[in-house]
C-alpha cells in the first residue's frame, strides 16, 4: 500500500508540474479544447486515485473541480477569469496535500469550502455531472514506458560505470605494456566498447529536458505580474534542450529569482511603459541552447535595464568603492556592480524579490557549479542576463598535460588551440618582467604553469607548449607547461574546500593508473596570476593601490607613438586625456611659450620644442595630472604598449626621461612628471575656493573629487568663506551667489527649460568646462 | 554508556580520537602534490576511485613536516562529503572508554592546544582526544 500511495504522490506531482503552464495558456485562450482537456483530465485522475486511497478531503476538492470543468467542457460555463482563478486556487491546495500526504505534515482543512465555493461563484446554474465526457477523454491516454527511480540509485550506478571505465583504463594500460594475443585485444576492445555505451546511457538517464525547469515559469510570470500589477507577455525557447539533472535542480533557483527580478524591478508597469513609448505588455523571453558542452540559459526582458549610475552611488554610499575608484568604472562594470553584496537597486523592498537574495548570491550559485553569469543591460531599453552552465558535472573532455613531472588536467572547453614555444609563429617577449606570446598576429599575455604552481621556473630555452586558453567569460592567455600528453574524458569529482580554497583548481580525477589528478581552473589561475579578465575586473580594482607598491613588476599601459621629429616615444596611458586635431592656426607662441587652443581653453604645448609646428593640422595629446592640463604634439600613434619598469634613466632630466626596450627597438619615455613641472608650473599656484553645499551627501561624495581633481579648495557653502564658484542644485535658492560664479546641478538628464543654464549632474564634461572656464577666467 | 576509542600515534605522542568518526585506516604510498595549497595539504591519493586529500598531522598540529616517506599510515575520515586521509605515525589499538571528557587543565604546546578535545582515560592511561576537524582545518583557518 505504501508503495502504492508513493506511486500516487509522484505521479501527482510530476502532473502538477506539467500542467501549472497549460492553466496559464488556458486562461489565456479559454477556447482552447486541449489544454482544457489536459486540466480536465488531471483533476479526474486525482479524484480517481482519492477515492482508491480514502483521503476524502483531496476527493472533494478535484470533484468540485472536476464538475466546473466538466460543465467549461459542456459548455454551460465559460472559462471567465474568476472561475480560473478558482480552479487554479484548488489545484494549488491539491499540491499542497500531496505535499503533506508525503512529508507527514497537515494543512489547515478550514479554507477548504471557501475554495470550493469559490468555483461556483460566478456560474450559479445546476451542475448535473458529466461522468460519461471524462470516460471517453481518457480513453486516448497512453502512458509512456517509464519507471521511477530514486537518484540516489542512479548516482551509485553512475559511480559504478566511473569505476569500470578506470578499471578498463588500466587494463589497457597493461595490456599495451605485456605482449598479448590479438584475440585477447579482440576481446578487450569489445569489453571497452560496451562499457562505453553503458556509460553513455547511464550518463543520459541522468539528463532531463529543461523543460521540467521551465514549466513552472508561466505560472510564476503570470502570479507575479497580476500581484505587481504589470503586464508581461512570457516567451519559453529551447526546452528541448537537455541538461543533467542535477544541474537543474541547481539553476532552479538563481533561474526564478532572475525572472521575479525581471519582473518586479526590469520590467515598468503599464504607465511608465506608455511613457517611454513601449508597448503596454511587457516582452520577457527566456530560452536555453546547447553551445559546446556548455548550456546557454538567457533571460531578456525589455524593461528598464540596470541604472549603473545609481548602482555606482549606491556603492560608494555603502563602502563598496570610493568615489575615486567609481570615476575609473566603466559602463560595463558600473552595471557589473549589481553582482556586488548588498546593492540591490529597488528603490523599496518589495515581497517580490526582497532584498535579502541579491545578485550576488545568484552569481555565486551559478559560479559554484561551474557556470559564469553574462549581463548586458541597455539603459531604458531592457536586460539580458546569460546564465552558460555546463552540461553535466561529472564527466569533462579535458587535455592532460604535465609540468615539473607532474600531471595536471585542463578542461578542453577552455582550449582554444596548442602551439609549440619554438614555432616560426611564435615569440616570447619579455615586458618589465612580464611575458608576452605574439602567436601570428595576436598578443597575449603568457603565464608558466609551473611558475603560477611554484613548482619550477620558465624555461626560457627550452622547448615549450603554449596552450592558448580561453576561459569562460574572460579574455586569452597563453599557458607554457613542459609536455602535452593527451586528449581524455575525465570523470571529474569535487576536490575538498581546502584545496579548492587555492583558487587554481576545478576539482580532481583520476588518471589512467588511478592516480589523482588535479583539475586547471584556467580562469582561477588567470585570477592568481594576475591575468585581467573581463569578470574580476571591479574586484582589480578595487586591489589596484596595494598592487602597484607591492609588486615591481607592475606593468604600466602606455601609448607608443612616433613624435613629430620621427622617433619612437611611449607615455604613460593614464596621464593621456584623449587625442585632438588641431588647426596650424590655433597654435601661438605667446607670452614666452608655445600655447594651443582647444575648444575654448588654452593649453601649454610641449613635444615641438620652441618652434610650431608646421602642416595645416596638428595631432596633440591632451594631458591630464588631475590638476593640470597641457597639449603634447605628436606625429601618430603605433600601439597600446605594456610599460615595465626596467627604464635606463636619462643622464639631464627633461622631456624625455630615459629609454626603455620595447620589442626589441630602444625608445623613448616621456616623463610627464617633467612636463607638468615644466609648463604648467603657474596653474598649480593659488587654489581657487569652490563652495559645495555640506548637506548633500551626493554632493559631498560624488562631486567633490572631481572638483578638488580639477584644481580647487572645497569649503562648505553657507558659511560665509569666499568662494570663487559655489555650486547649487537647480532649484534651491541662490543666497549663496554674491561670492563668485554659481554652477547649478540639476538631477534631471534634459533640462527644465532652454535658458536654465544648469548642468547635469553627471555631464562631467560640462562641469569640468565650466570649472575650468572660471579658472582660466581668473588668470587672464 | 562506553565509546570505542582509537589509539594513534601522532607526532610521537599517543593520542585518542573517537572511533566512530574514523571510516578506515589504510596504507599510503605516492601522494599527488597540490601546489599552492596550504602546508598541512600533503598532498592526493586515490583510494578505489576516491580521492582523498592527504592531511599531515605534522603541519596541521605546527610541528614541522612529517618526515617519513614511502609507505605510511592513514586513517580515512570524511568531513562535509570529502573524503580526507590523517597521516599518523602508527596505529595502535581500539579502547573502550567511559565516555567522559575532562577538560584540558595545562597549557599545551601550539597546534595541541587548537586540536585537543578533553583529555579521556583508556586503558590506565591518561590521553588527548583529538579533534579530527581542527586536524583538517589546519594553521590557516585558525588565524582567520
Amino acid at each position: 500500500m505504501d508503495d502504492l500511495l508513493n506511486e500516487f504522490i509522484a505521479e501527482s506531482r510530476e502532473m502538477l508540474e506539467a500542467i501549472g503552464g497549460e492553466i496559464v495558456a488556458w486562461e489565456a485562450a479559454p477556447g482552447d479544447r486541449a489544454r482544457l482537456d489536459e486540466i480536465f483530465r488531471f483533476v479526474h485522475t486525482v479524484k480517481g486515485n482519492c477515492g482508491f486511497f480514502d483521503l476524502p478531503r483531496l476527493e472533494a476538492l478535484s470533484h468540485a473541480a472536476e464538475d466546473v470543468l466538466a460543465d467549461v467542457r459542456a459548455g454551460r460555463r465559460s472559462a471567465d477569469p474568476a472561475l480560473v482563478s478558482g480552479v487554479l486556487a484548488v489545484i494549488d491546495r491539491i499540491g499542497d496535500l500531496v505535499q503533506a500526504l508525503e512529508s507527514g505534515a497537515s494543512v489547515s482543512s478550514a479554507d477548504d469550502e471557501l475554495l470550493i465555493a469559490a468555483l461556483h461563484r460566478s456560474g450559479g446554474r445546476e451542475r448535473p455531472a458529466a461522468q460519461a465526457v471524462a470516460a471517453a477523454a481518457l480513453d486516448h491516454r497512453r502512458p509512456m514506458r517509464s519507471i521511477r527511480l530514486s537518484v540516489d540509485l542512479l548516482d551509485r550506478m553512475m559511480s559504478g560505470v566511473s569505476d569500470m571505465v578506470l578499471a578498463r583504463n588500466e587494463l589497457s594500460r597493461r595490456l599495451r605494456e605485456a605482449p598479448t594475443d590479438v584475440a585477447v585485444e579482440a576481446a578487450f576492445e569489445r569489453l571497452s566498447a560496451c562499457i562505453a555505451e553503458m556509460r553513455d546511457g547511464i550518463t543520459r538517464t541522468r539528463m532531463q529536458r529543461i523543460d521540467n525547469l521551465f514549466a513552472s515559469l508561466p505560472r510564476l510570470v503570470r502570479d507575479l505580474s497580476a500581484e505587481l500589477d504589470k503586464q508581461v507577455a512570457l516567451e519559453v525557447d529551447g526546452g528541448d534542450v537537455e541538461l543533467d539533472r542535477e544541474m537543474i535542480e541547481m539553476i532552479r533557483d538563481p533561474l526564478t529569482h532572475i525572472v521575479r527580478n525581471a519582473i518586479d524591478h526590469g520590467i515598468e508597469g503599464p504607465a511608465e511603459r506608455a511613457e517611454a513609448g513601449k508597448p503596454a505588455v511587457g516582452a520577457l523571453r527566456v530560452s536555453a541552447r546547447q553551445s559546446g558542452n556548455q548550456i546557454l540559459i538567457e533571460v531578456a526582458d525589455d524593461g528598464r535595464g540596470i541604472d549603473g549610475d545609481k548602482l555606482l552611488r549606491k556603492a560608494i554610499a555603502n563602502g563598496v568603492l570610493t568615489s575615486d575608484q567609481g570615476d575609473r568604472l566603466s559602463s560595463a562594470q558600473r552595471t557589473a556592480l549589481i553582482f556586488e553584496a548588498g546593492l540591490s537597486t529597488a528603490r523599496e523592498v518589495t515581497a517580490i524579490s526582497g532584498r535579502g537574495v541579491g545578485m550576488d548570491v545568484v552569481r555565486a550559485n551559478v559560479e559554484r557549479i561551474g557556470g559564469v553569469v553574462d549581463l548586458e543591460s541597455k539603459p531604458g531599453q531592457g536586460l539580458r542576463l546569460t546564465l552558460r552552465v555546463p552540461l553535466t558535472l561529472t564527466i569533462i573532455p579535458a587535455l592532460t598535460v604535465s609540468v615539473a613531472g607532474q600531471n595536471y588536467a585542463i578542461p578542453r572547453s577552455a582550449i582554444e588551440e596548442i602551439v609549440r614555444s619554438k614555432n616560426g609563429s611564435v615569440r616570447i617577449e619579455t615586458l618589465g618582467g612580464a611575458r608576452v606570446a605574439s602567436i601570428r598576429d595576436k598578443r597575449i599575455p603568457l603565464l608558466s604553469l609551473g611558475e603560477v604552481l611554484g613548482t619550477s621556473a620558465f624555461a626560457e630555452a627550452a622547448e615549450q607548449c603554449l596552450i592558448v586558453l580561453k576561459p569562460a567569460g574572460g579574455d586569452v592567455y597563453a599557458l607554457a607547461v613542459d609536455v602535452v600528453h593527451d586528449h581524455e574524458e575525465l570523470v571529474v569529482k569535487p576536490a575538498a574546500p581546502v584545496v579548492m580554497a587555492t583558487g587554481l583548481y576545478a576539482g580532481t580525477t583520476l588518471a589512467d593508473d588511478g592516480s589523482p589528478i588535479l583539475l586547471i581552473d584556467p580562469s582561477g589561475l588567470a585570477a592568481c596570476a594576475g591575468v585581467t579578465l573581463d569578470q574580476n575586473e571591479i574586484e582589480k580594482l578595487k586591489d589596484k593601490p596595494a598592487a602597484m607598491s607591492e609588486a615591481p613588476r607592475e606593468q604600466v599601459p602606455a601609448l607608443l607613438f612616433h613624435g613629430l621629429d620621427g622617433t619612437k616615444r611611449v607615455i604613460r596611458l593614464a596621464v593621456v586625456e584623449r587625442i585632438e586635431d588641431v588647426a596650424a592656426g590655433a597654435i601661438k607662441l605667446s607670452a614666452g611659450r608655445l600655447r594651443v587652443a582647444i575648444g575654448g581653453t588654452i593649453l601649454p604645448l610641449a613635444g615641438c620644442g620652441d618652434a610650431p609646428p608646421k602642416g595645416p593640422s596638428v595631432r596633440v595629446l591632451r594631458l591630464a595630472d588631475g590638476v593640470n592640463e597641457l597639449a603634447y604634439a605628436f606625429g601618430d600613434v603605433i600601439d597600446l604598449v605594456a610599460l615595465g619598469t626596467d627604464l635606463q634613466p636619462a643622464d639631464v632630466p627633461g622631456e624625455v626621461g630615459g629609454v626603455t626596450l620595447i620589442d626589441g627597438e630602444q625608445v623613448e619615455v616621456v616623463d610627464s612628471y617633467w612636463l607638468f613641472g615644466a609648463h604648467a608650473r603657474d596653474a598649480a599656484a593659488g587654489k581657487l575656493v569652490c563652495a559645495i553645499p555640506a548637506d548633500d551627501p551626493w554632493m559631498a561624495n560624488i562631486l567633490r573629487p572631481i572638483v578638488e581633481s580639477a584644481g580647487y579648495a572645497v569649503v562648505p557653502a553657507g558659511t560665509g568663506a569666499l568662494a570663487d564658484i559655489v555650486i547649487a542644485s537647480a532649484g534651491e535658492g541662490t543666497e549663496a551667489a554674491g561670492a563668485g560664479e554659481v554652477i547649478r546641478i540639476r538631477s534631471s538628464l534634459e533640462p527644465a527649460d532652454d535658458n536654465d543654464g544648469s548642468i547635469y549632474r553627471y555631464d562631467r564634461a560640462a562641469l569640468l568646462s565650466a570649472l575650468s572656464r572660471r579658472a582660466q577666467g581668473r588668470k587672464g | 554508556m562506553s565509546e570505542l576509542l582509537l589509539i594513534i600515534t601522532l607526532a610521537g605522542e599517543r593520542v585518542a580520537i573517537l572511533a566512530a568518526d574514523v571510516e578506515s585506516v589504510v596504507e599510503i604510498e605516492g601522494l599527488t602534490p597540490v601546489p599552492r595549497a596550504p602546508a598541512h595539504v600533503a598532498g592526493l591519493s586515490a583510494l578505489r576511485s576516491r580521492v582523498l586529500t592527504v592531511i599531515d598531522c605534522f603541519a596541521s598540529l605546527e610541528l614541522g613536516c612529517a618526515q617519513a616517506s614511502g609507505i605510511r599510515e592513514a586513517i580515512v575520515i570524511e568531513a562535509d562529503g570529502h573524503p580526507y586521509a590523517l597521516l599518523v605515525d602508527s596505529v595502535e589499538d581500539v579502547l573502550e572508554y567511559s565516555g567522559e571528557v575532562r577538560p584540558v587543565r595545562t597549557a599545551l604546546e601550539g597546534g595541541w592546544r587548537r586540536a585537543a578535545r578533553g583529555m579521556v582515560e583508556a586503558g590506565g592511561d591518561l590521553l588527548l582526544l583529538i579533534d579530527t576537524s581542527a586536524l583538517l582545518a589546519g594553521p590557516i583557518a585558525q588565524a582567520a
